[in-house]
């Protein structure tokens, strides 16, 4: 058997066995960071784009899921596809826009973007202001799989992220995947050698933007609620902790780093405004001491042993 | 009483009024940022943080030690200016050689902390900070009433903005920054010390940042997250602008500003968004920025 595999093969043990050991809803916010992380990491860490508006995604589909499932009485997995619709749609929108300049002004582009996204969410109607969409119906799923029941619902999310996982994977490791990385590495090489990279990038933007959309329709279904902090920008510095904390550019180091980040979340919450601080010192502890994250530093580790 | 375009004067001129003093922080932030940037290549997301610092400086000068607005205007911006040299000395020196992008993330979590800092002692309610005595009052111009103060705010940041621009492009000491930022190796074999340049650099852009705070202190409420949205607008002002000419800077934070007055007039719902939308325009028609170099 291949050796890579052991790890995934593990992990896959400890997500079917863990809603015996804590509690599920906790898990299922893991799960949907974690989705939300891998699809942020896409581009950071596969295409050298940073986004600095991936809440834009996020919250907007949670907000499409949360009305079209609670106001329009749409089956579950309805209002999964419109979220992911419509985060799709954003994320082309987006993109066509940001992917004309680089570096540092795509992420400034991004964020101004996404405080767009913000403010109309904030002052449109059907988004509930200041409330936001509350106790959204959990309907059960292709009208057969009851998810009112908790552990039944956690499997479900789970089997969504793990084959979202897979085609993250499975798209960073096909042909396109490595012109994404050819682009990352040296632009002009490779549009001289005839890839039109703007397309590429477009693309993965708009893949991202579609799976972190998936992310934030599964949180709605799991919270039973869509809210403005799910599309403000400290959400997209958020998604951008999670994955540096665990890896830029590796496979696991978003899964790594949103367990750790909501784990972190979910102890500190009672010192209030302290986490805020305590986020902030782990960016600058990070950047300039582990700017390989913890699955990066671990691999680095273990190539030394073996050399 | 006549009316323009259906809105009665006094709206319409106290909006262009209240963007134009908008405009002037827009053009004293974006212009720090533009400094910074040339220097140090990294986008100072603690910007805002640092703006609010100011005004909070201000605040407690007043409230502990019964210093006046006057002088808050020359100390805030030495002290947060000192703290922001300290900051590049601590952190951000150790990150030029890295890619963009490290200096934006750690900036992003200096303004984390700072933010967090100021929240927890203060909560997310403002402080009041009265307007100086001598600049109270106003004057009625007929189509509209003047505030002596924001009279004041336009003024001064105007004579600031122009004297940092006279600064950087007609003394020597601008010129030796313009020749470190195209090329500093070459700059410091003439036996200039770069490295201390480029503190002083990051050190005056976050005293701009403060004064701009102490500035806003009387006009606004002084609150801790004062800074976190203005400087996602600030961004995109910057992009709109683009970095390359100190002047830009000037001209499109003043414009924007005013054009955002506008909206408030004449379609509230948008004037949140107005500049994020021209953001959008700008990129898909010049995406170099209006005063922007190519790449």
């Amino acid at each position: 058997m291949d050796r890579r595999l052991l790890p995934a093969i593990v992990l896959l043990g400890v997500a079917l066995a863990a809603p015996f050991i804590v509690y599920p809803v906790f898990l299922m916010k893991v799960l949907c960071f974690a989705l939300f992380a891998c699809a942020f990491n896409l581009l950071i860490g596969y295409v050298g784009l940073v986004s600095f508006g991936h809440a834009a995604f996020f919250g907007g589909a949670a907000y499409i899921t949360a009305y079209s499932v609670k106001v329009w009485g749409w089956p579950t997995e309805a209002g999964l596809l419109a979220g992911i619709a419509v985060a799709a749609l954003l994320g082309l929108a987006f993109g066509a826009i940001a992917i004309r300049r680089q570096g540092i002004y795509f992420a400034m582009i991004t964020l101004a973007l996404s405080q767009m996204v913000f403010f109309f969410c904030l002052q449109a109607k059907f988004t509930g202001g200041e409330d936001g969409i509350q106790s959204i119906p959990r309907r059960p799923l292709f009208g057969v799989i009851d998810l009112k029941n908790e552990l039944t619902l956690y499997y479900v999310v789970l089997a969504i992220v793990l084959s979202a996982f897979w085609l993250i994977y499975r798209t960073v490791h096909s042909p396109f995947g490595q012109v994404l990385k050819s682009i990352r590495e040296n632009e002009p090489r490779a549009v001289s050698l005839g890839y039109r990279a703007e397309h590429y990038k477009l693309l993965a933007f708009v893949l991202s933007a579609a799976l972190s959309g998936l992310a934030g329709s599964l949180k709605s279904v799991v919270f039973q609620l869509a809210s403005l902090t799910d599309v403000q920008w400290q959400m997209s510095g958020e998604v951008i902790l999670m994955t540096l904390v665990g890896g830029l550019g590796t496979i696991f180091g978003p899964v790594v780093g949103a367990v750790v980040v909501i784990t972190m979340q979910n102890y500190l919450a009672p010192l209030g405004e302290w986490v805020l601080v305590i986020q902030g010192v782990i960016f600058v502890v990070v950047v300039l001491a582990f700017r390989r994250g913890i699955v990066g530093e671990i691999s680095a580790w273990l190539s030394r042993l073996r050399a | 009483m006549f009316e323009l375009l259906g809105v009665p004067p006094q709206a319409l001129f106290g909006q262009l009024l209240l963007g134009l003093i908008n405009g002037a922080f827009y053009a004293m932030l974006s212009l720090g940022l533009a400094v910074i940037f040339g220097m140090l290549n990294v986008i100072n997301f603690a910007h805002g943080a640092q703006y609010m610092m100011g005004a909070f400086t201000a605040w407690m000068l007043l409230n502990f030690l019964g210093v006046n607005y006057w002088a808050a205007l020359i100390l805030a911006p030495l002290l947060v200016g000192l703290f922001g040299i300290l900051l590049e000395r601590l952190f951000l020196r150790h990150l030029y050689h890295l890619d963009h992008l490290y200096g934006l993330l750690l900036t992003f979590g200096l303004a984390l902390i700072i933010e967090g800092v100021f929240r927890k002692f203060y909560g997310s309610s403002g402080q009041p900070y009265s307007i100086p005595e001598e600049l109270t009052g106003g004057h009625n111009l007929g189509f509209m009433f003047l505030p002596n103060y924001r009279a004041w705010v336009v003024a001064f940041s105007l004579v600031v903005c122009l004297a940092v621009w006279y600064l950087i492009e007609r003394t020597k000491l601008g010129s030796y920054l313009r020749a470190a930022t195209e090329n500093p190796t070459l700059v410091q074999a003439f036996g200039i010390n770069v490295p201390r340049m480029v503190m002083l650099t990051y050190g005056f852009g976050v005293g701009l940042a403060a004064l701009a705070g102490v500035m806003a202190a009387p006009i606004y409420q002084v609150s801790p997250l004062m800074g976190a949205n203005l400087i996602i607008v600030v961004f995109a002002v910057v992009v709109i602008g683009g970095m390359g000419s100190i002047l830009g800077s000037i001209v499109t934070g003043f414009g924007l500003g005013v054009v955002e007055g506008f909206t408030k007039v004449f379609y509230p719902e948008a004037s949140n968004t107005v500049i994020f939308v021209i953001m959008a325009i700008v990129l898909v028609l010049r995406p170099a920025g209006l005063f922007g170099r190519a790449q």
